[in-house]
């Protein structure tokens, strides 16, 4: 067979102009795309926190530009929010809140992520799908019988409700996440610390958990992030406003009726999602890397 | 040496090196390792789960209410009183439309941001930052934005809409200076969809991108040697290959979209008239406020049927598009 | 004219404090068959992905068929690669496998489908067609990964160490059957690997490579017989060259060349007392492990007594060896080093 090398002899040059000229146009659009998507996902935030410094004069006026000053910009709202209503206690409960959900999850989920992944039983793989099938019963078919579960619990009208019942659907999704991750972990290296004399318990403890560490911190952010979202649950069971978590909080707490406190909702809003989105993403690459462990193989 | 210890537990030697030759610990038993690990977890989710699932069951046959909470067996009686009522069958529509469209929107838009957030560019760490947002945020509150946002007289959408002259007098979108999003029955419905899609696509294009992380480097690298432009290797290589991530991803879409009760209460209360009522909002509507905990309870039973299906669906047609 | 040719490239990468490439100079020949070779890290698979358009050089020229193709994708340069790890597309079949390549190339399907089952049949295919990757054998794959290379008809084949992927047994004939694949195409094929025993197999010339330069290029028997530093003359031949420092040279001469003094014959050569201490039989070769001394300090080195030469060798006894002066090597004793011109020196 011969040599077709034609196209390349001839126009060299112009075939270089031609994919110098497609590399920037695909460099432009990517760099489009990411701007409107970024756009897209962000700009109810960022007018969000302009609208938090608005005077009502500003805000009540459907002619004025919503996304200048049109009046001075004022921190009277944002400091009603702090000062005034019972924010920080909100923040305060979810943050305990979810420390300890995520402790939970972390105490029962990592074990089981272990179990399944490590320790080779028959039922292993029946029971990691049934671990995912526990998703398909969700709050809002379960609120109104877990709500007299909560009752019989003692435990109504308090954020520990939440504590309790959280775990429910952080556990499953925080087992799969972490299985995902043990999977990428070879096997030698606990194999080789029971050579050297460490039981299986041991190995797990002293050898896997400090390999797993950033997974394991990845999987703490996800589970808070689910526990400081969930709507439902805290809805139906704590109506006390000192015991509310943010989610349930900041909605009831600056709507009363008819009357919104618009700019504290949206400097709670930006204060909240900018905090949690920061943590989230210094560990986005962990996270990634887990749910490709876990979804290859089912 | 170490094949042995990965067989039987209670056969476990000893391992060599001089410290533990003594008997075996509880360390080293690996079957009743397995089941303590696992115990604790099994036992939560069964206690907090599957007991109160069958509860839920269990109300639903029943006339628990809030004012009567004794328990009394009425047979099927919910079930006819729900499907008597318009409303039942309506929000039975809305959640399926909703959900239906959601997901599509939702991997469409996640599998191109997805690609998008695996290249490489400048500012790459902002963009993912705020494209995170949606998700990572509390619903609750992000729905309260958008409750401003589509506000039917403050909408800053509806004020660029002006400004540009798409809207007022003489102009495309109708004499009216406001587009009313939450408060016409079509629009409302749009909304809701759109809200949901906003948060839910920064979630699929996470798990997308580990999908696309996985692809080895070396078959981008065969492809463009083989002469494949960007079209090409985006659908021929590329796409393919992440299928059973962007099934995974589609399921937790649906799963999301279809339970949700938080958008649709704080946006609308599954007005206008129960344009956007989902089957569950309308069980916490009819238990929770309206106090008839049977009736809603059989309200949201519903949902747990089709999840299944929708569930099993989607993972049997991973099993067999798995290739890798 | 030269079919692949390389002008002063030079590689470094972002953040890196050593060049992978530097100014390096080559040119194929015709239709043969060039083998780059060197341990991990001396920059001969980056030459390769450089070639490729895989990777941009940071200095330098690449030309393909005569015309520079700096600048251009791999897809516009008429190349096609095999990789180490073959890259088959896993969810297609064999055949979709092979005809992917042509489909960029606008060809109608029934011409397409021509091509694909002349590769499959020169390649030995042609009932393997529908299965997919994960169901064939190692050698299959590499046989699939060939014939999608061929069926573009490029201008060169470039090949990352296709066969280290492979077990040893099945090495030897696939290297074989590549050799004769090769020949029969007639393409111009430049090939990577770290093993010497494969390059010298394979290769109608080689280029030694070691720390991002080219340290010889020849045939074969040239780099064999006539390294042009120490570090082609222990890279190249298993054992490797033996170096014996001797006032400011290294003298080198090969294991087979080591010989107990009457199997070498003629006047013509340096004999040296060789204290043995160890012996190993491999494939009917005796490999002799020992002090000689007489040829300047005493040093380690290793005799190869094929089995024609049946003088019986006693471990833990000196014995008479000698080298003829013909195979003796000069190298200088800078680490970077060249040859220089003999003294003889003759031995009491």
């Amino acid at each position: 067979m011969a040599l077709e090398a034609e196209p390349v002899r001839r126009d060299a040059d112009r075939l270089r102009a031609k994919y110098h000229r497609r590399y920037l146009m695909g460099r432009f659009t990517l760099y489009l795309l990411a701007i409107i998507a970024a756009f897209c996902c962000a700009a109810p935030f960022l007018w969000g926190a302009i609208t938090a410094l608005k005077l009502n004069g500003d805000l009540y006026n459907p002619n004025n530009n919503p996304f200048l000053f049109n009046q001075p910009a004022t921190m009277d709202h944002v400091l009603f929010l702090f000062q005034e209503t019972p924010f920080l206690t909100f923040i305060w409960n979810t943050l305990w809140m979810g420390f300890l959900v995520v402790v939970i999850t972390l105490v029962l989920g990592l074990p089981a992520a272990y179990a399944l992944a490590r320790l080779e039983r028959p039922w292993s793989g029946p029971m990691a799908i049934g671990i995912f099938f526990v998703y398909l019963v969700p709050p809002s078919l379960l609120f109104l019988s877990m709500s007299r579960i909560v009752v019989w619990l003692n435990l109504q009208d308090s954020t520990w409700a939440l504590v309790v019942v959280y775990p429910t659907f952080t556990i499953p999704v925080s087992v799969w996440l972490l299985f995902g991750f043990l999977r990428s972990i070879p096997k030698d290296i606990e194999q080789q610390a029971m050579v050297d004399g460490y039981s299986r318990l041991q190995a797990f403890v002293r050898v896997v958990i400090p390999i797993m560490f950033p997974g394991i911190v990845a999987v703490i952010v996800f589970a808070f992030t689910l526990a400081a979202s969930e709507f439902l649950y805290a809805l139906a069971f704590v109506s006390p406003t000192v015991e509310k978590p943010v989610s349930t909080g900041v909605p009831t707490v600056l709507i009363r009726g008819d009357v919104f406190f618009w700019q504290s909702l949206q400097a709670a809003t930006f204060v909240v999602a900018v905090a949690i989105a920061f943590v989230f993403n210094l560990f986005l690459d962990r996270f990634v890397h887990g749910f490709t462990m876990g979804a290859v193989k089912g | 040496m170490a094949g042995t210890l990965e067989d039987d537990a209670s056969q476990d030697a000893p391992p060599v090196s001089v410290r533990s030759s003594k008997r075996i610990t509880l360390g080293d038993r690996e079957g009743a390792l397995a089941w303590l690990f696992l115990l604790p977890s099994v036992v939560y989710i069964v206690g907090l789960v599957a007991i109160p699932f069958f509860l839920a069951i269990g109300f639903a046959f029943s006339d628990v209410s809030a004012g009567d909470p004794s328990y009394d067996f009425a047979g099927l009686r919910n079930y006819r009183r729900a499907f008597a009522d318009p409303v039942f069958w309506t929000s039975l529509r809305n959640t399926f439309v909703i959900t239906v469209i959601t997901m599509i929107l939702v991997v469409v838009l996640g599998t191109i941001l997805s690609n998008i957030l695996v290249a490489d560019f400048r500012g790459k760490w902002v963009v993912r930052f705020l494209v995170l947002l949606p998700w990572t945020t509390p619903v609750s509150l992000s729905s309260v934005t958008w409750l401003w946002l589509l506000d039917s007289i403050y909408s800053p959408i509806d004020w660029v809409m002006r400004e540009v002259g798409l809207l007022g007098p003489d102009t495309l979108f109708g004499p009216t200076g406001n587009m009313y999003w939450l408060g016409k029955p079509g629009l409302a419905t749009a909304s809701v969809i759109m809200v949901q899609t906003w948060r839910l696509v920064p979630l699929a294009a996470v798990i997308i991108m580990a999908g696309l992380a996985a692809i080895p480097d070396d078959l981008d690298e065969a492809a463009r040697v083989d002469g494949a432009g960007f079209w090409r290797r985006m659908f021929e290589i590329t796409t393919p290959l992440i299928m059973p991530v962007v099934a995974v991803a589609t399921l937790f879409a649906a799963i999301f979209t279809f339970t949700d009760m938080a958008v649709v209460y704080v946006l609308t209360r599954g007005g206008p008239t129960n344009s956007t009522q989902v089957l569950a909002s309308w069980a916490y509507y009819k238990g929770i406020e309206g106090g008839d905990i049977a009736q809603g309870a059989a309200i949201a039973l519903f949902l747990f049927p089709i999840l299944l299906a929708a569930a099993v669906a989607i993972l049997r047609s991973v099993r067999k598009v798995e290739v890798l | 004219m030269a079919v692949v040719e390389v002008r002063d490239l030079h590689k470094v990468y972002d953040g890196a404090q050593q060049a992978a490439l530097g100014k390096i100079n080559l040119a194929t020949e015709e239709g043969e068959y060039l083998v780059l070779v060197g341990p991990s890290g001396c920059g001969k698979t980056t030459l390769l992905r450089t070639i490729a358009g895989l990777e941009q050089p940071t200095a330098g020229e690449v030309l393909i068929g005569g015309e520079v193709v700096n600048g251009l994708p791999p897809r516009a340069r008429q190349i096609a690669m095999v990789f180490q790890s073959y890259a088959l597309y896993p969810h297609k079949t064999v055949f979709g496998n092979i005809e992917f390549p042509l489909k960029a190339s606008r060809i109608d399907r029934p011409e397409r489908e021509r091509k694909v089952r002349w590769a499959a049949e020169l390649l030995g295919l042609t009932r393997l067609l529908d299965r997919r990757p994960r169901q064939l054998s190692g050698g299959e794959r590499q046989r699939v990964a060939l014939a999608r290379a061929l069926v573009r008809d490029p201008a060169v084949f470039l090949l990352d160490e296709p066969l280290s992927n492979l077990d040893a047994k099945l090495r030897t004939s696939a290297r074989d059957e590549l050799k004769r694949f090769q020949a029969e195409i007639g393409t111009t094929t430049v090939y990577v690997t770290h093993d010497q025993t494969e390059a010298m197999g394979l290769g109608d010339r080689i280029a030694v490579l070691s720390d991002g330069a080219v340290r010889q290029i020849g045939s074969p028997s040239e780099v064999y017989d006539h390294p042009a530093d120490t570090f082609v003359a222990t890279f190249i031949g298993s054992p490797p060259m033996n170096l014996v420092p001797s006032g400011d040279r290294l003298v080198g001469f090969r294991p087979e060349h080591l010989l107990p003094e009457e199997d070498v014959p003629g006047s013509d050569r340096v004999t040296v007392p060789f204290a043995v201490d160890r012996m190993e039989n491999l494939s009917g070769d005796r490999h002799i492990y020992g002090t000689v001394t007489g040829i300047g300090e005493p040093t380690r080195v290793i005799a190869r007594l094929p089995t024609t030469v049946t003088t019986p060798i006693t471990v833990g006894e000196s014995h008479a060896f000698a080298v003829a002066a013909d195979r003796l090597r000069f190298f200088d004793t800078d680490p970077d080093s060249g040859r220089r011109a003999e003294p003889v020196r003759l031995e009491a």
